[in-house]
């Protein structure tokens, strides 16, 4: 027998050959066989009796696996804004000549395979880069170069020395270098607290009166939406369904946000305290934690959290002693795909299918998870969840503005002097934030990530809250130096590389839209092209079938809107009235080729 | 026991059941909605997105929403139509469309909705993708040049057929039609009789031998436009 078939045999009998378990089988796959092959794939298909077709459309669809080998490691350069703000290029071309490959290439020994990713959440230490599931913080191009030099004399980089982060990074299970940062606590996430004594309050109440409790503290969605918690627990647990689902989002993919990696990494009993609250108040007795691929180093970390729990009787069958409240949690790791951060798009994920959002209706409150009622909540809000039943809903709304009770997480990078993870409370004014961050000189602002709004000093004095400029915490900061116009490009070439395909406005339109934008780059750009961005971008963010289509129009739509200037003076009208994206030369090109001579009109 | 659901459509008064979708409901009252990626018969996909209208102020896609009690939906408007536009333009310039070349022309649902929405050349650059055909099946060719991914073929062969000969690989740009073999239709179970081979609304999948039994000029959308068949019968007032 092949090694593959013995190994997929084995992996999908581990997850007794369910085809609901396919992320399972195929990152599994991947992980010990270096590809999902096509002799993988009809092997999975046989195990799990679906079609060969169904195991291919799921597995092409995720960044982290890939159809053909790659290197026993692969280093994985993560090439967001920030990143390159902090120097990834030079790391790059470092990685590059060390190991003598480009991009998307492998060593020509097979050995190790180089690649580039979207944010890995490590905006705050970057540039950044994992390294298999290892993550290296803070690199420079000489660090590159002796890290290739190890790799290449024994090939795991878990051996290759580092110094270790703070706090559970150093925990036996994690032993990474990535740093915690916490820069300022508040009184909610980062405080100390009294360990489950929201769940013990919780389970001496009602499931209902759990609910009201929450809807009380007006708690809303940290991941971005803002969706109030307790009116969708409350919707989910008045579903009809012989079982439903609690699902914490840690599939936090937003460029330039990493503060669900810090709860993980030390309030993760908080969020799992939660997810138990949550699953009392729903009437739900299965949780998944959803874990984004980038943060598979704390894997091991977490489910040891929850073998721990167990043994405490915090998870299993009457937990606490409480008759009848039987709920446990499973991890479900993504493989590097920004869309699973959507809700329903992570329920397709969970349930085994390529990451494409759901239509809706029905919403997952009415049918998620395998068609049960399900309950996705973020991370922060779980950790929201377990505090307001500890303390109490009055207490929630001490800090925070009168319309937004409470504070929010914020994970601040780019051109400021103190990046890392905030807690502040909802109602501060960008100018504050910026002031305590050390990033006063900002020409701009992103908040929200890429899929919220650049701002300037005329908004400085906005505040960040519900009714007003709300977040899913992502803040960066842009100093006077920085082209708006390049850093909105990258992140036009982040939603095209993350953009699902399923919609044409989406799939389609934000290529259309990042040309556009390289025409003006390019010192192509026509004062018509402003106009044309906005109606391209406003045709997207209308038409487009989920979140990440809706709002991957705003880093064009929103520079545009504040800071318009930026463009004009990039845009000119063409004297000679030619087309500007026809290239004579590059059409050219193949006919010269062929001709193995050049044109003689066009020869300039 | 079917619930009678009341709402309007640009302003003219529909009727509808409860649980029908605003296409639907709609299309019983004679109004078309433009649409690509449905087909009567397979699960609403909500993928072309032209089909979106203005439900009580909300974009949503209408062969999805269901109907409701007093719902004000905007379908015929100015700006609806250039988003519709919009997305057909995006559809053209995104693959390979030479209608002049093509044997489905006239019969091709991508082409009469251009005409329909009065596009006469697309407004965007073209992205002239290499894209590849798969003529191995004795009977039916697959030219990935014209597809628009509106999955119709996915849904017929997996649930009208009971075949799963076809499913979306890769994502965002990327993302393509795959068969259920390692690369050829000819190595799947797929029939020149299944339904899969007749959902394709443009020239990707064709019944070989065919093409020209009826020559242009006339066929279905030479004579009519597009959703004429529907308007043909209309009930609602003006």
């Amino acid at each position: 027998m092949s090694e593959t078939k013995t190994v997929v045999q084995e992996i999908c009998r581990s997850v007794n050959q369910d085809r609901t378990r396919m992320m399972d089988i195929i990152t599994q796959v991947q992980g010990r066989l270096g590809c999902v092959s096509s002799e993988a794939i009809d092997l999975i298909a046989a195990q799990v009796h679906c079609k060969r077709v169904e195991v291919e459309s799921a597995a092409s669809f995720y960044a982290f696996l890939s159809r053909t080998p790659k290197g026993k490691v692969i280093i994985r350069l993560c090439n967001d804004v920030v990143d390159r703000m902090n120097g990834a290029d030079a790391v790059a071309k470092a990685f590059s000549e060390e190991l003598g490959i480009g991009f998307g290439q492998t060593t020509p020994d097979g050995k190790i395979t180089l690649e580039y990713a979207p944010c890995i959440g490590m905006c705050d230490q970057g540039p950044a880069a994992l390294i298999n599931q290892e993550v290296f913080t803070y690199l420079s191009t000489d660090k590159a170069r002796e890290i290739v030099r190890e790799l290449k004399k024994h090939g795991d980089p878990k051996k290759i020395t580092h110094r270790l982060g703070d706090g559970n990074n150093a925990h036996e299970l994690v032993r990474s270098m990535v740093h915690n940062g916490i820069r300022k606590k508040g009184p909610v996430i980062f405080a100390d607290y009294a360990k489950e004594a929201g769940l013990k309050n919780a389970l001496a109440m009602s499931p209902v009166e759990v609910i009201r409790e929450i809807k009380t503290a007006r708690l809303r969605g940290r991941g971005g939406a803002g969706f109030p918690a307790g009116m969708k627990w409350e919707f989910t647990r008045g579903a009809e369904g012989a079982k439903k689902f609690v699902i914490c989002n840690a599939d936090e993919g937003e460029p330039g946000t990493f503060k669900d990696r810090v709860i993980l990494t030390e309030r993760a009993d908080l969020a799992f305290e939660g997810m138990t609250v949550a699953g009392y108040a729903i009437g739900a007795e299965n949780g998944i934690l959803y874990l984004r691929g980038e943060y598979a180093y704390l894997h091991a970390f977490l489910e040891k959290i929850l073998a721990d729990r167990r043994k405490s009787g915090l998870l299993g069958n009457d937990i606490l002693g409480k008759k009848g409240f039987h709920f446990d949690i499973r991890i479900q790791m993504g493989a590097g795909a920004y869309v699973c951060g959507e809700e329903t798009s992570l329920i397709s994920s969970c349930e085994g299918l390529r990451g494409d959002p759901k239509n809706r209706p029905p919403f997952p409150a009415q049918k998620g998870y395998l068609g049960f009622p399900t309950s996705v909540n973020n991370v922060e809000t779980l950790c929201c969840a377990a505090r307001i039943m500890e303390k109490g809903a009055a207490w929630f709304a001490e800090a925070g503005s009168r319309g937004t009770p409470s504070t929010k997480l914020l994970s601040i990078s780019g051109d400021c002097t103190g990046p890392g993870v905030y807690e502040f409370p909802f109602g501060i004014k960008v100018r504050d934030l910026l002031r305590e961050v050390g990033g006063e000189n900002a020409q701009a602002v992103l908040v929200g990530g890429p899929s919220g709004q650049f701002i300037g000093p005329k908004d400085f004095d906005r505040i960040i809250c519900y009714d007003d400029i709300g977040t899913g915490g992502a803040v960066v900061v842009f100093g006077p130096e920085r082209d708006l116009i390049d850093i909105v490009h990258q992140y036009l070439e982040f939603f095209v590389e993350e953009s699902c395909g399923y919609c044409t406005p989406c799939r389609v339109g934000n290529v259309l839209l990042k040309h556009r934008v390289e025409k003006i780059l390019a010192g192509q750009g026509e004062p018509g092209d402003l106009d044309a961005l906005k109606e391209l971008g406003d045709s997207i963010k209308l038409a487009s079938r989920c979140g990440l289509g809706q709002t991957s129009a705003h880093p064009v739509l929103t520079t545009l809107k504040n800071f318009r200037p930026v463009y004009e003076a990039r845009v000119k009208p063409r004297a000679d009235k030619m087309e500007a994206t026809f290239d004579i030369h590059k059409a050219l090109g193949p006919a010269e080729s062929i001709a193995a001579r050049k044109s003689v009109i066009y020869n300039h | 026991m079917s619930q009678e659901i009341t709402f309007t459509i640009d302003g003219a008064a529909v009727k509808g059941t409860k649980g029908q979708t605003i296409l639907q409901a709609a299309e019983e009252a004679g109004i078309y909605i433009p649409r690509l990626c449905n087909l009567k018969g397979l699960i609403p996909h909500g993928s072309c997105r032209v089909c979106t209208v203005l439900a009580n102020g909300r974009p949503q896609p209408a062969c999805i929403q269901p109907i409701a009690q007093d719902m004000i939906v905007e379908n015929n408007t100015p700006e609806l139509t250039n988003i519709r536009r919009n997305l057909i333009d995006m559809l053209f310039v995104e693959g390979n469309h030479f209608c002049m070349f093509c044997e489905k022309s006239g019969n091709c649902e991508l082409q009469a909705m251009a005409y329909r929405l009065g596009i006469l050349a697309p407004k965007y650059p073209f992205q002239f993708p290499v894209r590849d055909v798969d003529a191995s099946h004795p009977d039916i060719f697959i030219d990935r040049n014209r597809c628009i991914l509106c999955g119709r073929c996915v849904r017929a062969s997996r649930d009208l057929d009971g075949k799963g000969c076809f499913e979306f690989v890769g994502r965002g740009s990327h993302k393509r039609i795959a068969v259920n073999a390692e690369t050829r239709l000819s190595d799947t179970n797929m029939d020149i009789k299944d339904k899969a081979a007749e959902a394709c609304p443009v020239g990707s999948i064709l019944k070989k031998r065919v093409g020209f039994a009826v020559p242009v000029g006339q066929r279905k959308f030479d004579h009519q436009s597009i959703g004429s068949d529907i308007e043909a019968h209309r009930t609602s007032g003006k």
